[in-house]
């Protein structure tokens, strides 16, 4: 079920919108916001909502990396995968994030403050090799770096 | 259209400006691999694979690399197909395509008629590089019809743009990014779109294949073939059964531009399981007494006792049946002679059909072709639920919707062909369909403007739509305003239209629906408007037998009643699904003899005192006539085992023994033809549906089985090292041998579609004049309603009155695809997705008359189920499933009254 505040700020997103699957992100990402992740239950909830099959909207869910089919870590960190960031040492950086957290694509650490995805370009190719930790941007990155920035979302 | 000429490594042409290169390249009979591109899907460049090289001038010696299915074709265009690098391109694509490809063709049944086979071999890719794990799938289970190996996919895109743009279907689709896309349902669970099975046809790979199949799996190259048609609709889509070891195993499309194209319903392609069924009567079967349990009997034996009923004066009538060939009925009716014929079905429904007949005879407007439904612009449908009842026409009429909002993209020059642009113009705009109907229908979603009441509303708004039309057509007293808006809105729009559909059927049991219909087309015809018909028939011969027969099961019925008859002879029919019970046992129980001749056991079957056993559509030949009035032969695919036999081989049999009768000459299927068209001139065409038996190219027959046909002289070994001489055919121009003609055949003879280097389905494109056009020679079938286009119709006049308000109920009849069809229901896969029976009521109906959901109620005394609430049914109406086995006769017409039943 989704809550009453859920709902309406979906209606607000709807409005002006030419019909409700055009505002399927949204929804989404309004949801996520409030959930952490969009679990099995709560998709068939918007999609019912939306006016959509389950199987619409997860085909929409599960394109974009930036929504959570499965429970996340307190923070994401998005390696990016880009052609830039492969050619500036991409494997090398996430060789590291895996070595300090313990973790390979796709996890959680075990205290739950981590979890560690794939993305393609975020548009950072100016400072490859980068990241993305929740919603801020990290570039130029080196070991030592990527030391710090950890110590400072533990 | 203009044409244009271009030029392809070195040799010039001329081909229809505008197309896509790609199809242009293989109507010219170029192998340009591909794997996106489908002729009925069109371009989206999804998979590289059709890759050429154009050049801007002859002075360009390097050229660039484009995909065929994106780029128009020009005038002037120079093209290459072999040049090296592009060669080389199209086998590293394919290589690429194949990274994660388990290369488990063995265990594959798509194996041998592979399109990702046909593909790989011709571009040459033969040794995979990659020394990478490959990432693997977990399959889902999506229900009876098809089976799913994710493993196996290319990413070509084929399935969703099938099932979601083309065929409206909601619940498969495609997941995850990058080299992790998945094609399939959000979780496991059947597949809901009843058009499900082409699947197994669309998808290039193995991914999607018939999970019927799965259970006595037989390669293409084995399995023995020949045209056929199916039985399981009125609409006569053309099938491919493919049979080995004396078990039908699956059925194929066959491809036929003015009927089904390139899709079945799964009706049509999962029933044909009834054919092995274990209710097959597979040996005559006689009964001493009243209830008494059937013997079997020798087929002399058999053969001795039906002269022997039939010679001893006694009053003889016969029952034809709308699921028997012309051929079959007409022997019957010969042999009791034309005055004791009567049409196996309910002598309502033989008048209802009639009426249809008699408005495609008058003309000024024809039915229009199955195949041609798709080029409409405006589609009303009054009174059918044709997604139940003539489900291809449902599928095409989802076509025929977007051509008005693809003026968009025709505005912004973009081509119809490029088909996700087009799309995107067009948007989520519904084109102008309206549905007329007694319930909500799953083509609802999909329509302009819905209207639902009883069938006389129904009619009443028809008639309104047409006296606006045309001021001659009469008007109804009586309507008010919102139902006038509507009419208006829908008259305008069909006005507007300049290929008008308008489509109709026997399905609400209401000859004013028919009429209503026939105005309307009248008066768009007269408004100078392209205007078609399209009337559905409940079976698959339902209009040819009405050709034969002025009377249909009542009249027989009554007439041994009346004592003017004590002999029946009933042909391929369980009467209980014709009348009331009651009646019919009484009728049955009053006759000195009753013989059946049929292939399944049912409740007639079970009172006869001779069943004779025989063959089904695939273990004959013969003639159906569509519901659009098209003559087609369908050819038997494998000699039936043990006593079965054609029908009309035991009545000429019976004939002969008797002497007397001119039956008894008839030595071939084409003597009766030709008796058929010597009786009635309009059923002249039945003769040229197809060659006749004689038939020969260069004095060879076609074969049935392919030339790499595997284990003949070693498939008998278990009973004998001999190899068998195969059963003679006179009755087809096909032998039951791997030997024979090995060309193309004429369209109507056509038993496989095979092509060197092309084995899987898409050799289809081979066989037509032009990529997704008809097939050379002109698509198989004779019409034989000629409509009289000369003459100024008479309007229908008389309009249902308006009921006055009653507590009772108006019965109206659900369809169900699954279930409300006779022989499918003896398919395990299709009973699996019927419903049980049931009552539907209206929430508000059923809160009046104390009734919830689960009550067990009773209606006219004869019809009991469980109630379920359907908001979709108005108020008013009473739904009662049709045909559903064990259920008897459905309820139309009149009112009813729906009482609990407490136990
Ligand atoms: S499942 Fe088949 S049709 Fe669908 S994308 Fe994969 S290969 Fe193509
Ligand atoms: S639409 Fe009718 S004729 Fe065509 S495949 Fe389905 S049941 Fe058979
Ligand atoms: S067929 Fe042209 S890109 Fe797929």
């Amino acid at each position: 079920m989704l809550s009453e505040d859920e709902r309406m700020e979906i209606l607000k997103e709807l409005e002006g919108a030419e019909d409700a699957p055009s505002i399927a992100m949204e929804a989404l990402r309004i949801v996520q916001g409030r959930r952490g992740y969009i679990s099995d239950e709560t998709l068939c909830d918007i999609a019912a909502f939306l006016n959509m099959t389950p199987h619409e909207l997860d085909s929409l869910a599960t394109f974009y990396s930036f929504i959570f089919r499965k429970p996340v870590g307190r923070h994401v960190i998005y390696v990016c995968d880009g052609v830039t960031c492969w050619v500036m040492g991409h494997e090398s950086i996430f060789e590291h994030l895996k070595q300090r957290l313990g973790i390979n694509w796709g996890e959680t650490t075990e205290d739950g403050s981590f979890t560690l995805l794939p993305v393609s370009c975020i548009g950072a190719c100016d400072h490859a090799p980068a990241i993305m930790i929740d919603s801020t941007l990290y570039g130029d990155l080196s070991k030592e770096k990527i030391d710090e920035i950890l110590k400072e979302h533990r | 259209m203009t044409t244009a000429s271009i030029h392809i490594d070195g040799n010039a042409y001329s081909v229809t400006a505008g197309q896509s290169l790609l199809r242009a390249c293989l109507s010219l009979g170029f192998n340009v691999p591909y794997f996106c591109w489908h002729p009925a899907l069109e371009s989206v460049g999804a998979c590289r694979q059709c890759a050429v090289k154009l050049y801007r001038d002859e002075k360009d010696t390097r050229g660039r690399i484009a995909m065929s299915c994106m780029t128009p074709v020009t005038d002037g265009m120079i093209v290459s197909i072999e040049d090296p690098d592009v060669r080389k391109f199209r086998a590293r694509n394919i290589e690429w395509l194949m990274l994660n490809h388990p290369h488990d063709c063995p265990v594959c049944d798509e194996g041998g008629e592979c399109h990702l086979q046909d593909m790989t071999v011709m571009t040459g890719h033969t040794y995979r590089r990659t020394r990478f794990r490959k990432r693997t799938y977990r399959n889902q289970d999506l229900g009876p019809f098809v089976n799913h190996e994710m493993n196996r996919c290319i990413q070509c895109y084929r399935c969703v743009r099938f099932y979601r743009d083309y065929a409206h279907g909601r619940d498969l689709d495609v997941f995850g990014i990058h080299d992790s896309v998945y094609f399939g349902r959000h979780e496991d669970g059947v597949l809901q779109n009843i058009f499900a099975g082409n699947l197994v046809e669309i998808c290039p790979t193995g991914v999607f294949t018939d999970k019927t199949g799965k259970r006595h799996f037989v390669r293409k190259w084995d399995l023995q073939t020949a045209p056929s048609v199916c039985v399981h609709c009125g609409l006569g889509c053309n099938i491919i059964p493919g049979e080995r070891g004396g078990e039908l195993r699956r059925i194929r499309n066959r491809f036929n531009g003015s009927v089904n194209g390139y899709f079945l319903c799964d009706r049509g392609r999962y029933g044909y399981e009834f054919v092995n069924s274990p209710s097959r009567v597979r040996q005559p079967l006689r009964r001493d007494g009243r209830g008494e349990h059937h013997k079997p009997l020798r087929s002399e034996e058999a053969r001795a006792l039906f002269a022997d009923i039939l010679s001893r004066k006694g009053r003889v009538v016969g029952v034809g049946s709308p699921r028997a060939s012309l051929e079959a009925n007409f022997a019957l009716r010969a042999l009791v002679g034309p005055e004791h014929f009567f049409a196996g079905m309910a002598d309502t429904e033989l008048a209802l059909i009639q009426r249809q007949i008699d408005i495609m005879k008058i003309g000024p407007v024809p039915a229009i072709p199955l195949g041609k439904v798709a080029t409409c612009d405006a589609v009303l449908v009054l009174g059918e639920d044709v997604t139940n009842t003539a489900p291809i026409l449902a599928l095409n009429i989802l076509q025929a919707c977007r051509n008005a909002p693809m003026a968009r993209a025709d505005a912004l020059h973009i081509p119809r062909w490029e088909d996700r642009a087009a799309r995107e113009a067009a948007q989520q705009v519904k084109g102008p369909f309206f549905l007329i109907t007694a319930h909500d229908t799953w083509l609802d979603e999909s329509a302009e403007l819905v209207f639902k009441g009883t069938p006389d509303d129904i009619a009443r708004l028809g008639f309104v739509v047409a006296h606006f039309l045309d001021e001659d057509c009469p008007s109804v007293a009586g309507m008010d305003g919102d139902r006038t808006d509507i009419a208006r809105t829908i008259a305008r729009s069909l006005g507007q239209a300049r290929d008008p559909l308008i489509i109709s059927g026997p399905g609400t049991g209401s000859g004013y629906v028919i009429d209503a219909a026939a105005n309307i087309a009248w008066a768009l015809r007269k408004n100078n408007r392209n205007a078609r018909l399209s009337f559905t028939v409940p079976e698959c011969n339902s209009l040819g037998l009405a050709f034969m027969a002025s009377q249909a099961v009542d009249s027989a019925l009554a007439a041994v009643e009346r004592g003017a008859a004590d002999t029946l002879v009933i042909l391929e029919n369980d009467l209980f699904r014709r009348t009331d019970k009651d009646r019919i046992i009484a009728c049955l129980n009053a006759c000195k003899h009753v013989v059946l001749l049929d292939h399944l056991m049912h409740g007639t079957a079970s009172l006869a005192d001779l069943v004779l056993p025989v063959g089904t559509f695939a273990e004959t030949t013969g003639t159906l006539v569509s519901s659009e009035g098209r003559a087609q032969r369908f050819f038997q695919v494998y000699a039936p085992q043990g006593d079965i036999r054609p029908s009309w081989q035991w009545m000429r049999d019976a004939m002969t023994v008797r002497g007397t009768l001119r039956g008894a000459s008839w030595r071939y299927l084409d003597d009766i033809i030709a008796a058929i068209a010597g009786e009635f001139p309009e059923l002249q065409p039945v003769i040229d549906s197809a060659p006749p038996g004689a038939f020969r190219i260069k004095g060879l027959k076609v074969p049935r089985e392919t030339h790499r046909v595997s284990g003949r002289t070693s498939i008998h070994a278990d009973t004998t090292v001999h190899e068998p001489k195969p059963p003679d055919d006179p009755d087809s121009p096909f032998a039951f041998s791997m030997e024979g003609y090995g060309g193309k055949p004429p369209s109507s003879l056509i038993p496989r579609f095979w092509a060197p280097r092309w084995n899987s389905v898409q050799a289809l494109n081979k066989f037509q004049s032009e990529v997704g056009s008809d097939l050379v020679g002109g698509d198989p079938g004779c019409m034989v309603i000629e409509p009289n286009t000369g003459e100024e119709p008479v309007y229908r006049q008389s309009i249902p009155e308006v009921l006055a308000p009653s507590g009772s109920l108006v019965p109206v009849p659900l369809y169900h695809i699954f279930g409300s069809e006779e022989l499918s229901m003896f398919s395990s896969s299709v009973a699996g997705r019927a419903p049980c029976p049931y009552v539907a009521l209206n929430p508000r109906d059923a809160s009046r008359l104390g009734l919830s959901n689960g009550d067990e109620v009773e209606i006219a005394g004869r019809w009991r189920g469980p109630v379920v609430l359907r908001a979709g049914l108005p108020e008013g109406i009473v739904g009662v499933p049709s045909g559903l086995p064990g259920t008897g006769a459905g309820i139309t017409g009149g009112r009813v009254d729906v009482t609990k039943v407490t136990s």
